[in-house]
């Protein structure tokens, strides 16, 4: 079942008169006829939870907003979509802008936002053109702009360009970013909700989660809540890369399972080359890998599938998480040593400097890392590893700590041995350049 | 008129009653000695700042009276306000004290440690910081992140490697100035104080920048290697100063004045002046009034236990309060640097501030 790219296959369905010839701006129409907390209270009963990684409830996030007499509200939409593996707002904004310039309307009505912004990574050059085009057509034909549709409310929407941070899409640095200023993250509380944007109340939210508004509106928060499993309701767009058949974007249901994703027709049709599953990081690249045998199967010998729960399953020690839907696989031949690396890599160049654990630990871990992989590296590294993890993680200000963390972490747990085989065979290693490959076929696992 | 109420907060097992909107640190520092979290970037006087050093982490073992939930992770106590009927842990945890090494290690990561060479040597706040939670070694094995020497005025020092990013001299020079001129180039663990075009700092406030700065990052180019703090004797002075409260600590060895700075509390930051306001002084009391006829001399200086001068015996010397024994707070506390206790050249019962001039070796014979 789709929802978000049901008309994606559509020619011309980037601009108005087709977006508009195949249902679009309904939800507005819609919208516009109920009270905003209506509106709010019809998100609250779809269950539709942020998909911007940390699976936040929208509904309840939206009624938290203070809102003091005199003093503007704002809704901010998350487009730095610059997590590794992740790339399904980049789909969205691309290849349906009306249906997130839709939601971005419907969710400013709700929240009282005049004016409201997206926030858009530096490296898209070419998106912020396609959705300043879908602004204007949508203001042209009265859906934006001043008394939209004689509806007496005003909204305007701007396209903010960001410089190329990961860490401006933490929603206090974006904000801080917004301002003009240094993208640090800010000390919470004060939460955006209450001091953001312009110390004004202020709604941070994904581009996913806003244009499931639209279908949230469209169908009555009730009917998109008992799509899906649990607290896991609607559907969720899957960015899947690295060693697949066909990677790409896709919109899951809940109920899937993870093998099936991985192997089945319709979705990414199994490990390229013929090769086997070795691990899996299933929602972008902070968050733990898992190996293949605990990411078909949960600890407790469950189906694993695609929803928030299913894949926590377990915490830390045997699970992992949803995340933002960035699926990267890597088959037998990869190298858990040298992937973490890279990511150790990326976290030290993307870590603002602001608190000390994350400024200095991230890049001390990336120098060990880089040890262990060009054949330098000691058995007590790997210890020395796990020690720096555990006191980056949760002593940080922003969740970019964590983030570096946890990738390590998990790398450690559930592949210490590869770790090990780097340490005692620094020449081979060097050779072969991948890792051990004893963890594959899953099916196998399966059997016995 | 409405009062602000009071809240009970306990801190390691000594409950006070602080008003509301203050944060667990200053309850904690009204408590004072250890149970006061070591701060690095937090500065009472600077609005705005504090929370990224990560030093002053504590425990909250209970949330408040309403909500008793304990929260999840240890929080920046200069950041967090306080609840009623909070519980704090902060030296009788050994989460906190864990974390507090793993700050301590990250901090000195890339620090250099040239120490021997450093003009804030003695009344540096990691010296103190090291000293009471570091490792007796590093595990760090590569070479250590290093920076262009950059020149930004005539007065002003910068050491950029010594820098520990506390961002206290972007917010004094913010506040203080009627123009910031220097701020934070580049990110992560590059990341480096600096001027955007090479510009010399001039404003007649900036030279509180080296007062406010924890380490030997920015120091006094009229001082520069010219002495060791601890041999050189504080003296409150005052003059008329039409710029500045015009109240200042003469850094002094016999009737020559080394180095002017602004009186400090014992916290390390700069105390109000008998005007109510933070006794900030302007550049020209700081750096040219070096002359004994420019001042008038009120007496030996109270000094803070942090101060490595402290174990030199002066007079005055602000102790930690004698309550806060091992029963009350649960475990033997620690005291900064009684290494002079220790050797034999210290002779304790020799005041050095009663000494004449500057202290020969007679006078510990």
């Amino acid at each position: 079942m789709k929802l978000l790219l049901e008309n994606a296959h559509i020619e011309g369905i980037r601009y108005y008169e087709a977006y508009r010839k195949n249902g679009g701006y309904r939800a507005v129409e819609k919208a516009l006829k109920m009270t905003p907390d209506e509106i709010v209270e019809e998100v609250k009963k779809s269950g539709l939870r942020g998909r911007g990684g940390a699976g936040f409830p929208t509904g309840m996030k939206w009624s938290f907003l203070a809102k003091p007499d005199g003093v503007p509200r704002h809704l901010v939409v998350n487009a730095d979509e610059s997590e590794p593996g992740t790339f399904k707002d980049r789909y969205l904004m691309e290849f349906l802008p009306h249906l997130f310039v839709e939601g971005m309307i419907a969710s400013s009505y709700a929240l009282g936002s005049n004016t409201t912004y997206v926030y858009i990574r530096g490296e898209y050059a070419w998106i912020p053109d396609i959705l300043e085009q879908a602004i204007a057509e949508a203001k042209a034909n009265g859906w934006l702009g001043k008394n939209i549709q004689g509806s007496g409310f005003d909204c305007e929407i701007y396209v903010h360009r960001g410089a190329g941070a990961y860490i401006c899409g933490e929603e206090t640095a974006l904000i801080e970013s917004l301002e003009g200023k240094r993208g640090n993250p800010r000390i919470k509380p004060p939460f955006p909700a209450i001091q953001g944007v312009w110390m004004r109340p202020t709604v941070v939210n994904n581009v996913e989660t806003i244009a499931a508004v639209v279908p949230i509106l469209n169908m009555g928060g009730e009917e998109y809540g008992k799509i899906g499993v649990g607290r896991s309701t609607g559907t969720k767009l899957m960015s899947a890369c690295g060693n697949l058949k066909r990677p790409g974007v896709y919109e899951i249901p809940f109920d899937l399972s993870v093998e099936d994703f991985i192997y089945g027709d319709e979705w990414c049709q199994g490990i390229a080359n013929g090769k086997k599953l070795k691990a899996c990081i299933p929602g972008g690249s902070s968050v733990p890998i898992l190996p293949a045998n605990l990411l078909l199967k949960t600890a407790k010998g469950e189906t694993r599938c695609m929803n928030y729960e299913s894949l926590s399953d377990g915490g830390f020690q045997t699970g992992s998480m949803l995340g933002s839907g960035g699926f990267i696989v890597l088959d037998e031949d990869q190298c858990v040593v040298r992937h973490t690396m890279t990511l150790a890599r990326f976290y030290t160049h993307e870590s603002c400097g602001q608190c000390s654990p994350c400024r200095e630990g991230t890049g001390w871990m990336y120098k060990i890392l880089k040890n262990i992989e060009t054949g330098k590296g000691k058995m007590s590294d790997i210890d020395l590893l796990w020690d720096i993890q555990r006191r980056i993680e949760g002593n940080t200000i922003c969740p970019l700590g964590d983030a570096a963390a946890w990738p390590v972490a998990a790398a450690i747990r559930h592949f210490r041995d590869e770790f090990e085989w780097h340490v005692l065979n620094p020449e081979e290693s060097q050779k072969r350049n991948y890792g051990l490959a004893h963890y594959a076929d899953p099916l196998e696992i399966m059997v016995s | 008129m409405s009062e602000t109420p009071n809240f009970k907060v306990t801190i390691d097992n000594i409950t006070i009653e602080v008003p509301a909107g203050t944060s667990i640190l200053e309850a904690a520092r009204r408590v004072g000695g250890e149970v006061a979290p070591p701060t690095m970037c937090y500065y009472s006087k600077l609005q705005g700042s504090g929370g990224k050093c990560r030093t002053c982490l504590v425990e909250v073992s209970k949330g408040s009276e309403k909500d008793p939930r304990p929260m999840p992770k240890l929080v920046a106590s200069c950041r967090t306000g306080v609840m009623d009927g909070m519980e704090v842990k902060s030296m009788t945890s050994e989460k906190v004290l864990d974390a507090r090494k793993g700050v301590t290690e990250f901090l000195l990561l890339n620090h250099p440690l040239d120490c021997p060479v450093c003009d804030q040597a003695g009344e540096c706040h990691l010296q103190d910081l090291g000293y009471d939670h570091g490792n007796e070694g590093t595990r760090y094995e590569f070479d250590r992140r290093t920076f262009e020497p950059e020149d930004i005025g005539p007065n002003i020092q910068l050491h950029m490697n010594r820098c520990i990013m506390c961002f206290r001299c972007v917010f004094a020079a913010e506040q203080l100035t009627d123009y910031r001129e220097h701020g934070i180039l580049d990110r992560g663990d590059h990341a480096r104080i600096s001027t955007c075009i090479s510009k010399s700092l001039d404003h007649d406030f900036i030279g509180n920048v080296i007062d406010v700065c924890p380490v030997g990052a920015l120091t006094d180019k009229t001082f520069r290697f010219k002495n060791r703090v601890w041999f050189t004797k504080p003296v409150d002075a005052h003059c008329k100063c039409d710029k500045c409260c015009g109240e200042v600590r003469l850094w002094m060895r016999g009737n020559e004045v080394f180095r002017v700075t602004a009186r400090k509390d014992e916290w390390g930051e700069v105390a109000t002046a008998s005007n109510g306001k933070t006794g900030w002084i302007c550049n020209e009391c700081r750096f040219e009034k070096k002359s004994l006829s420019d001042w008038t001399i009120e007496g030996p200086s109270k000094i803070s236990r942090h101060s490595v001068i402290s174990q030199g015996h002066y007079e005055g010397v602000h102790e930690p309060q004698p309550e806060l024994l091992a029963e009350v707070i649960g475990k033997e506390p620690v005291f900064t640097m009684s290494i002079h206790n220790i050797s034999e050249v210290n002779k304790p019962n020799v005041h050095l501030s009663q000494i004449e001039g500057p202290a020969h070796s007679d006078d510990f014979k």
